[in-house]
Order: C-alpha cells, then sequence, then structure tokens
C-alpha cells in the first residue's frame, strides 16, 4: 500500500514537472517585452527590459533556474500585477475549487436519482424524459448554459445575482452551467451500470431473503456502481478544475481559471507557469485520490 | 427417500396448479412455463429437472414472484405455500412476510451469488435485519454467526467482516445457504446450487443440504440437469420439457420404471463409472421454439416412438401408477 503509494505520487510529480517544462517552452515562443512597454520605447529598453526577466538566458537555463527557485517557493513576480505570482494564483484558488466542487455536487443530485431511476423504471416514461434532458445538457457548452441563466433568472427574473462572488446566491448558477454538462454521460453511465447490477445474481438473492426493493437498489445496486461512477467524476471534476475559466468569466467569478486566461493575453509569464501548474498539481491530486477510493469502494481492489 | 421416521414430511408446503409464466418480448411471446403443476411435502426433497431452457428457473421466480421485470408476467395459476396463494400477495407482503420467511433460494452461482462489496456478516444479517427477527447490532452478530455454524463455515467470529472474495467457492456457496435458512422457512428452492462447483464440493453443498434439511423440515425444491445429482438427493422427480413437466414420480420409479421417452433419454445419458471413455449419448434434436411451441406433444420431433397422434394433440396427464404420472399418449396404451 504504502509502495504504492510513494510510486503514484512519484508519477504525479513527473507529470507536473513535465506539464511545468511544456507550458514553459511553450510560452518562450514569444516575447513579452513589447506588451509590457510603451510602443514607442527604445531597442536598449527593450535590451534592458530582457536581461532583468532573464529572457536573453538560453531557454534551458532560463528553466532551471525557474525551477530552482519554484522549489524555494518562489515563482518570481507577476509581470502585470508585479506581485508573487505564487500569492496570486493561491488568493484564487479557493474560489476556483469552491465552483468546481459546486459544480460536481449539482451534476451528481442531477445524475444520481436520474441514473438509478432510469434503470429501476427503464423504459418508462421517466427514462426517456432522463434521456432528452441529458442530451440537451450535452447539446449546450455551458458558456450558452451560462449566459441562457442569466438571461432568465437575473435579468428577467431577478432571482440570482448575475456575477460576483457573494454567497451562497452567487455561487447557484456559475454551479449550474458547469455541472450541466457531465450530467448527461453521467447519467447514461449510472444507468448502465445499474441494469447491469439490477440483473445481477446477488442482488436476485438478496431479493429473494426478503430485502426491501429500496434497500437494494439504493444501498445494494448503487454501492456496486460507485467504482465506475468515481472514476467518471474524477475525470469530470479534474475537467471542471481546469474547464471553469470560461464560466468564471462569464460570471466574473474570481477564480483561478480566469486570472490564467488573462494573463495569457498578456504574456504574463511567471504567473502563467503558477497557473498552469496548479492546474496540474489539482489534476494529479485528484487522480490519486480517485485511485485511492478505489480501495475504499471495492474491497477487491488491493495494492498491494 | 427420507428414512427420518419423525421428519415432518407429510404435509404439502407448496401446491402449484397450472402455472404459466410467459415472457412477452417484442417479437413475440415466449411461453417459460406453461401449465406446471406439482407439489412438495414438507421435509421432503423434489427433484426438478431437465435440460436448459425447460423453464425451471422461470418456475423457481415465478413462486418467489421474483421473474424478470418488465417482460415476464405470470399470466395464471395458483402458488400455495403454506397455505396462502402467493399470486394474491402484494409486492410489500411478499417482502415482509414471504420471502426469506416462507421460501427462500439459494441461487446457481456461488462465484456471483454474493454482493462483492459488502462483507458476509452484513449480508447474512440482512436476513435477520429486514424481518425484524433479532434487534440490535450485537445481537444481529450473534445470530449471523449461529446461522454460519449451522451450515458448518468454521470459525465464523472470525471471518464476519471478510467478503466474499476471501472465501471459496464452497464456502461462499454455504454462506448463501446460510442466507437462505436464515428465516427458518417452509420451503427452499435450490437452482442448480452445485453446477458450478467441483465435484468433491458440489457432494460436501448436498450432503449440507441434507443435513439442514433434517434438523429443519424445510421442504427443498433441488433443480437440476444432471439425472445423477437429482437420484443422489431427491425422494421424487418432476422432469420438465419445454416449459411443461412431462412425468413426476418417486426417485426409485422414475430411474426404475421411466414411462415418458423424455425421461428414458435422460436416464440414458447419465455417465457412469467405467465407462468414462465412450462418448456419452445424448438425446438428438434441439427444445422447440418456445415462442411457437407445436399444439401436439412438445418433445414429439425427437421422440423415438413417436405416433401421429403426438403432432397433433397434446398428451394428457396420465397416472401410471400412484403418485406416478407421465404425459404421454404411450402410457395409456401399453395397459
Ligand atoms: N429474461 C429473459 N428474456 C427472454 N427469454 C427468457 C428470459 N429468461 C428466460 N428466458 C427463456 O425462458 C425459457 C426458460 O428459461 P429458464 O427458466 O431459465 O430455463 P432453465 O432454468 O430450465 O434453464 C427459455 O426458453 C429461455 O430462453
Ligand atoms: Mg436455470
Amino acid at each position: 500500500m504504502l509502495n504504492y503509494l510513494i510510486k503514484r505520487i512519484l508519477q504525479g510529480v513527473i507529470s507536473i514537472v513535465g506539464a511545468s517544462a511544456i507550458i514553459f517552452a511553450i510560452s518562450r515562443l514569444d516575447d513579452p517585452t513589447l506588451l509590457l512597454l510603451p510602443i514607442d520605447a527604445t531597442p536598449e529598453m527593450v535590451e534592458n527590459l530582457r536581461q532583468r526577466l532573464g529572457l536573453d538566458l538560453p531557454i534551458v537555463q532560463q528553466y532551471l533556474i525557474f525551477l530552482g527557485n519554484a522549489l524555494q517557493g518562489d515563482f518570481g513576480n507577476s509581470y502585470r500585477w508585479e506581485q508573487p505570482a505564487l500569492a496570486l494564483i493561491l488568493d484564487r484558488l479557493p474560489a476556483t475549487l469552491e465552483l468546481a466542487f459546486a459544480g460536481l455536487v449539482f451534476a451528481l443530485a442531477l445524475a444520481i436519482p436520474f441514473g438509478v431511476l432510469s434503470a429501476v423504471y427503464r423504459d418508462s416514461w421517466f427514462d426517456n424524459f432522463a434521456k432528452l434532458f441529458a442530451m440537451l445538457g450535452q447539446a449546450m457548452p455551458n458558456f450558452w448554459v451560462g449566459l441562457l441563466l442569466i438571461l432568465f433568472v437575473s435579468v428577467n427574473l431577478g432571482w440570482l445575482p448575475a456575477f460576483g462572488r457573494e454567497g451562497f446566491d452567487s455561487l447557484i448558477m456559475p454551479a449550474i452551467a458547469l455541472g450541466w454538462y457531465p450530467v448527461a454521460a453521467m447519467t447514461r453511465m449510472l444507468r448502465s451500470t445499474m441494469l447491469d447490477v439490477l440483473d445481477s445474481d446477488h442482488v436476485r438473492m438478496a431479493r429473494a431473503i426478503g430485502v426491501p426493493n429500496r434497500v437494494v437498489v439504493w444501498k445494494y445496486a448503487l454501492r456496486n456502481a460507485a467504482v465506475p461512477l468515481v472514476t467518471m467524476l474524477g475525470i469530470y471534476f479534474a475537467n471542471m478544475l481546469s474547464g471553469a475559466f470560461v464560466v468564471e468569466v462569464i460570471f466574473a467569478w474570481p477564480g483561478m481559471g480566469r486570472m490564467v486566461v488573462e494573463a495569457m493575453f498578456a504574456r504574463d509569464f511567471p504567473l502563467l507557469q503558477v497557473g498552469v501548474l496548479f492546474s496540474a498539481i489539482l489534476f494529479v491530486v485528484v487522480n490519486l485520490l480517485v485511485d485511492l477510493s478505489y480501495g475504499v469502494l471495492d474491497p477487491r481492489i488491493r495494492h498491494d | 427417500m427420507n428414512a427420518d421416521p419423525q421428519a415432518k414430511v407429510g404435509q404439502p408446503v407448496l401446491k402449484v396448479d397450472d402455472l404459466r409464466t410467459h415472457i412477452f418480448l417484442k417479437r413475440g411471446t415466449v411461453q417459460a412455463v406453461d401449465g406446471v403443476s406439482f407439489h412438495v411435502n414438507a421435509g421432503e426433497t423434489l427433484g426438478l429437472v431437465g435440460e436448459s431452457g425447460s423453464g425451471k428457473s422461470m418456475t423457481s421466480l415465478s413462486i418467489l414472484r421474483l421473474i424478470p421485470k418488465p417482460g415476464a408476467r405470470t399470466v395464471s395459476g395458483r402458488i400455495e405455500i403454506d397455505g396462502i396463494n402467493v399470486l394474491d400477495l402484494d409486492e410489500d407482503t411478499m417482502v415482509r412476510d414471504v420471502r426469506g420467511k416462507l421460501v427462500s433460494m439459494i441461487s446457481q452461482d456461488p462465484m456471483t451469488s454474493l454482493n462483492p462489496v459488502f462483507s458476509i456478516g452484513d449480508q447474512v444479517g440482512a436476513a435477520f435485519r429486514f424481518h425484524d427477527l433479532v434487534r440490535g447490532r450485537s445481537a444481529i452478530r450473534d445470530a449471523v454467526v449461529n446461522v454460519l455454524q449451522r451450515v458448518r463455515i468454521p470459525s465464523p467470529e472470525r471471518r464476519l467482516d471478510d467478503f466474499p472474495h476471501q472465501y471459496s467457492g464452497g464456502m461462499r456457496q454455504r454462506v448463501v445457504a446460510a442466507m437462505a435458512i436464515a428465516c427458518s422457512p417452509k420451503l427452499m428452492i435450490a437452482d442448480e446450487p452445485t453446477s458450478n462447483l467441483d465435484v468433491t464440493i458440489q457432494v460436501q453443498i448436498i450432503r449440507l443440504l441434507r443435513e439442514i434439511q433434517k434438523e429443519t423440515g424445510v421442504g427443498l425444491i433441488f433443480i437440476t440437469h444432471d439425472m445423477g445429482v437429482a437420484a443422489n438427493i431427491c425422494d421424487r422427480v418432476a422432469v420438465m420439457y419445454a416449459g411443461r413437466i412431462v412425468e413426476i414420480g418417486d426417485v426409485e420409479t422414475i430411474f426404475d420404471n421411466p414411462s415418458h421417452p423424455y425421461t428414458q433419454g435422460l436416464l440414458d445419458s447419465i455417465p457412469h463409472l467405467g465407462r468414462r471413455r465412450e462418448r456419452l449419448y445424448s438425446i438428438p434434436g434441439n427444445p422447440p421454439d418456445m415462442q411457437n411451441p407445436p399444439s401436439g406433444c412438445r418433445f414429439a420431433a425427437r421422440c423415438p416412438h413417436v405416433m401421429d397422434r403426438c403432432r397433433s394433440e397434446y398428451p394428457p396427464e396420465a397416472t401410471v401408477a400412484p403418485g406416478h404420472m407421465a404425459a404421454c399418449w404411450l402410457v395409456g396404451k401399453n395397459e
């Protein structure tokens, strides 16, 4: 178990370092100095700035310097905000985590009842309704869901705030916009797993000794469907973390994604690098958690 | 035969009368069980024997009212367990008072009959918990240990929190048996409980079922496609073919004096010791399509003694001797 954990963490570190190298290389394809200086800057001023930022050195050396500093927790100052990049990202991280988590809860809150009841009442009107609903969800990109919500719920009805991060009310619509998409895939997957499990020998055996239907469905069968569900959950949660920026932009949500996108447009490399690094770390952590949960959810899976 | 004189043999615990369970598919109706009648006495083992697809499992699921939904429906008949027609009961009553308490099941494959993600103690305990027979965690634990002892699981108190994959096939089948007997049902249905086990373990399980029956006087339906296994455990045998019972009688009668050509064919296909290397006899041909069964005898197409009449009219259930019935036109003729 411990060996497995160490192996997985090492793999994660390698992925994270790899991601940092790639984003480092890509961001060096362009020169930020022109954006950072006035249009009428002289070539000397440009050269000065390049030296100050270390951009005149060979790229491998730049990267090693970056890594060395990063290990000491120093990711440099944001060009744009002229503050430590790490602090800026850490400041925004909770908002992004909160949004992704809320999106996940929303997705599960729909997908679990939809998936389970679609399987239990297979081919009924409910099953068809859930199918249609899920299809609609999958056909609408999250910015579109977000815009529709703003239009109807905020502008027309005035029920919820259209932007910002103030209290639970402001979280509802961004979470729905973000969580909408995975509902379809999760519902379909849960439905088909549940159909298999409900048809299995052990479910029949449980019924044969008088275990009530609700317990058979919501405890016995659903627990069996948990492993594939959690796998999918992990994938979508990681996607939500990195894909939240569209929703963050639409709802003016002060998250990490939005900051990273802005950093990209501003050629704010230090900020961009920390942002990407944190996305990679979150991705690795989520996958590790998913992996570890298998052992808890299914006693047959042992990491030894 | 059950030789124990004080066994509670005698009173019927199950009476099935003209049971029909059909499966309604888009492309037609499968007449999986089509007019089946038999009874099982307390303390007795009735073997339900027949080729795969003859409707044995569908018959047992009909008795438990657990036929696959949607699709299958018991369209007519009577199923009396301990004097109650279960076809009249609603689902709540079936759950609360019938399944587990009056009738239970030991299913086919021990490897798939236990839920892989719940502990043995949890699954066996469910039988007590949901019938409110035992209350409180530790009381249920004691009851589970006790019932696992009855199925001869060694030191069960140490293995309660284990999961099914930590048990061997034979031990799992014992756990399944424990679940089935937990609430002391009057009737138990064992649907091919040994088909997927090694021969030595088969013998152990069969011995165990016999011992349980002796202790409790439970009526047992033992489903198998293997006449040899049926000979070992059953008091009476019902031979099923294409959704109907074609012959029923005491085990000695069925083996010594089989009256239906299908039964004779099944007996000829039993492997004998010392004849291992020979190619096993099997009845030529295949069972009929159960969506459009022939109007006459369903075995006619494969029967070595087929007559014109067999193809047009289904033979009535003829009494060969008291307690021995065969649905064959030959039966009347020979007398
Ligand atoms: N879920 C189902 N859908 C369609 N047909 C089925 C289903 N289950 C069983 N059948 C059909 O019902 C008949 C009886 O099946 P079954 O009772 O399982 O036979 P046995 O247990 O004797 O092997 C077979 O013809 C089988 O093909
Ligand atoms: Mg069967």
